[in-house]
């Protein structure tokens, strides 16, 4: 028999997420719980200076006198706090002797995503042989990024060592009292990423968070600053198409980033936590604070594929404050069974000439809803601002929501704005085109899938974008049998 | 080729075939005629697997296979093509890259390697050329922004990559200029063969000047009432429908 809507929705339901929660991480932790002893405590453990001490505790006092915002369009049991260890000092993970030992399913997902055997080792924590280059290829990215003054390493390492440029930076772009989660962050951050890219210098490479996944796991609350000094150019990425398991379950993370005059930033971030499983039980929470400010002439690119999380609420925004800077975001955001997703941006214009562009794709599944919530604010300075903005969602069931809130402030009449959004559901004339032309069902949903997300995908570097398609179609096979 | 024997069939509970017998051969090109609502257009969704029609009856006997036991994309692997009157969009797709997935998911049907490069732009080039498709629509997304006639090339286009042993056109002349008609009728008259059939179906007399059919038929109320040859169409185009839909009456 043809296969049906019907057959289709059944499936979705019954995908699972192949992955589980087994990681056993062996950590030195300290008590439950969230007081003023505990930001403490974790300054002291990592022996931050004074300085960041205070900028936690003064965070801390500030989260004190805040409420979990619940203006997002998602729904769940907001995470006990006391019942958080706000602080376990990440071990290496047991190795494991070859990739024998690894689970195959995940090793077979690895695979279809085109992940390097090499490469497999690594982020299933299997030991790398030293004739293998995984390691030294890492060390001579290293060396060839100081050589040219780039600095690129874990946030606790840029305390130690560049304390300068941590102190006049951080906080500059999302301040600790932006939201309660940023509060959070700014008081508990365990650790994350820093870079700096000096003046007039193009970093000649991908700079991936990917190549110290051994040196610093991922943590709860993860901190990135990310500096583009003038006339530098510099692109990012997060995340990883493999599957991420994490047995924590909150996580609220801040990055921000900074692109002087001229400079321009591309941060692509691809994002596959655990969503929970069918009924939506479990899965991570992902509250995030992501913002970039432009000055002069900067360009700041954000571009995301978002497909794991329970919940994900989370606006990588840009402050376009110098003039003629530019601001952009891409976004494809999946959500199936239960998952809910809140997630958009905000273009605050300031400066003269600046532009922004938002192109938002989702795409619901199952029971899930998926929400974009954008602001585009054009300041009383902002002379000849423009802005475009799309926002289409696609729906595969009768039973998935997607919503769209748009808001638009102008203060000034000089400014172009231009909104357009669409929802459709997939088409059954598209489906049958392709099916008439030999193209399967689940081919067919992959092809029309990816070319709606095609605007987005091709926003990330080369080797990214092919690893995100395979990992629409692989999350949408699953949904078709 | 294809045999068709009393086929009824049905959208939700109306009934819309009422026994229809058509007969096509290798090498054939029939005509189906019939004035809106006749059940043209739900003898071509129904011949290559749509969904929403139900049959209810009959038999289609197609190269020796039951084809109605059949899946829409087996029947499209085993020759079946069907020009759609309202051509599909798909954002976001190219065409070639349409194409090939088309080409190569046949091939995996047949066990075949998927195709080379090479061979297929060799192929593209050619074929785009029978009806003066230009590289600027070979790579954009599948129809989109194309006008009514560039779509209707389109079709043919792909007819002609795929290489059917059995073509519908469901009413490919419907919006096509003088020249557009031209085009499409001289891509499907060089695609002819021996071993291939088509089946025209149109409202107008009009693309059978182009497209000389071998049989006629006239589709009534779900059933062919009348078959005949070229002239056929010729005095359906003098006379109307009315003349045979009377006597029926």
């Amino acid at each position: 028999m043809a296969y049906s809507e019907d057959d289709l929705k059944q499936d979705l339901v019954d995908q699972e997420y192949e992955f589980g929660f087994t990681t056993d991480v062996d950590s030195e932790k300290i008590p439950k719980g969230l007081t003023e002893e505990t930001v403490r405590i974790i300054s002291s453990k990592k022996e931050e200076p004074e300085w960041l001490l205070d900028y936690r505790l003064k965070a801390f006092r500030v989260f004190q006198g805040m409420t979990e915002p619940d203006w997002a369009h998602v729904t769940y049991e907001k995470p006990s706090l006391q019942d958080i260890v706000f602080y376990s000092a990440p071990k290496p993970k047991k190795e494991l002797a070859s990739l024998d030992e690894v689970d195959p399913e995940i090793l077979k997902t690895m695979e279809r995503l085109g992940i390097s055997l090499e490469e497999q080792k690594k982020l299933t924590g299997v030991a790398v042989d030293f004739v293998m280059d995984s390691v030294s290829v890492a060390t001579s990215f290293k060396e060839k990024l100081g050589e040219l003054g780039i600095i690129f390493c874990s946030f606790s390492e840029a305390v130690k060592d560049h304390p300068e440029l941590v102190k006049k930076y951080l906080g500059t772009v999302v301040p600790s009292s932006d939201n309660y989660y940023a509060a959070l962050n700014s008081a508990v951050f365990s650790d994350g990423s820093f870079c700096y890219i000096p003046k007039g210098t193009k970093c000649p490479m991908e700079l991936s968070t990917y190549f110290r996944i051994n040196e610093s796991g991922t943590g709860q609350f993860e901190r990135t600053l990310l500096i583009a000094d003038k006339g530098s150019y510099v692109s990012y990425l997060e995340g990883c198409t493999a599957p991420q398991r994490d047995e924590n379950q909150l996580h609220a993370a801040v990055v921000e980033l900074i692109a002087l005059d001229e400079a321009e930033i591309k941060y692509s971030t691809v994002q596959n936590w655990y969503p929970g499983d069918k009924d939506g039980v479990g899965g991570v929470f992902n509250f995030v604070t992501k913002r970039g400010v432009c000055q002069q002439n900067a360009k700041i690119s954000w571009t995301q594929v978002e497909t794991g999380s329970a919940i994900t609420w989370k606006y990588p925004s840009c402050i376009l404050k110098g003039d003629n800077s530019v601001g952009e975001f891409y976004s494809v955001a999946v959500t199936n069974n239960h998952q809910m997703a809140d997630t958009g941006t905000k273009m605050l214009h300031i400066g003269k000439n600046t532009k922004s562009t938002i192109i938002s794709k989702g795409i619901s599944a199952g029971n899930s809803h998926n929400s974009y919530r954008g602001l585009v604010r054009i300041g009383k300075g902002a002379d000849n601002s423009r802005n475009f903005s799309q926002c289409d969602s696609l729906l595969m069931t009768d039973t998935c929501g997607a919503h769209t809130y748009p808001y638009i402030e102008c203060e000034n009449s000089t400014a172009q704005l231009e909104h357009e959004a669409t929802t459709s559901k997939i088409g059954e004339d598209q489906k049958f085109y392709c099916l008439q032309r030999g193209i399967g069902e689940e081919k067919a949903i992959s092809l029309i899938v990816n070319g709606y997300a095609k605007e987005v995908l091709n926003k990330l570097p080369m080797e990214f974008a092919v690893e995100a398609q395979k990992l629409l179609e692989i999350s949408l096979e699953g949904s078709v049998g | 080729m294809l045999k068709v024997k009393n086929l009824h069939a049905s959208v939700g509970d109306k009934e819309i075939l009422k026994g229809l017998d058509i007969e096509v051969k290798a090498g054939e090109i029939h005509a189906v005629m019939g004035p809106n609502g006749s059940g043209k257009s739900t003898l071509s969704a129904v011949l290559a697997g749509r969904d929403e029609y139900e049959v209810t009856a009959g038999e289609v006997d197609y190269l020796g296979k039951e084809l109605l036991e059949l899946n829409p994309e087996e029947r499209s692997w085993e020759g079946i093509f069907l020009a759609f009157q309202y051509p599909v969009e798909i954002p976001g797709v190219s065409n070639i890259n349409f194409l090939k997935t088309a080409i190569n998911e046949r091939r995996k049907y047949f066990e075949q390697e998927p195709i080379a490069a090479k061979d297929f732009l060799k192929m593209v080039k050619e074929k785009s050329t029978l009806v003066e498709l230009s590289d600027k629509l070979k790579n954009r997304s599948v129809n989109v922004g194309f006008s009514g006639g560039e779509k209707k090339r389109n079709e043919i286009f792909q007819m002609a990559m795929l290489e059917p042993k059995l073509s519908i056109l469901d009413e490919t002349d419907s919006g096509l200029d003088i020249d557009a008609l031209r085009i499409v009728a001289h891509g499907v008259n060089t695609l002819k063969s021996k071993d291939n059939a088509t089946i025209v179906i149109t409202h107008y007399q009009r693309l059978l000047d182009y497209i000389i059919p071998d049989f006629v038929h006239v589709l009534y109320d779900g059933r062919i009432i009348k078959t005949g040859g070229k002239e056929l169409a010729l005095e359906l185009e003098e006379k109307g429908y009315d003349w045979l839909t009377k006597a029926k009456a």
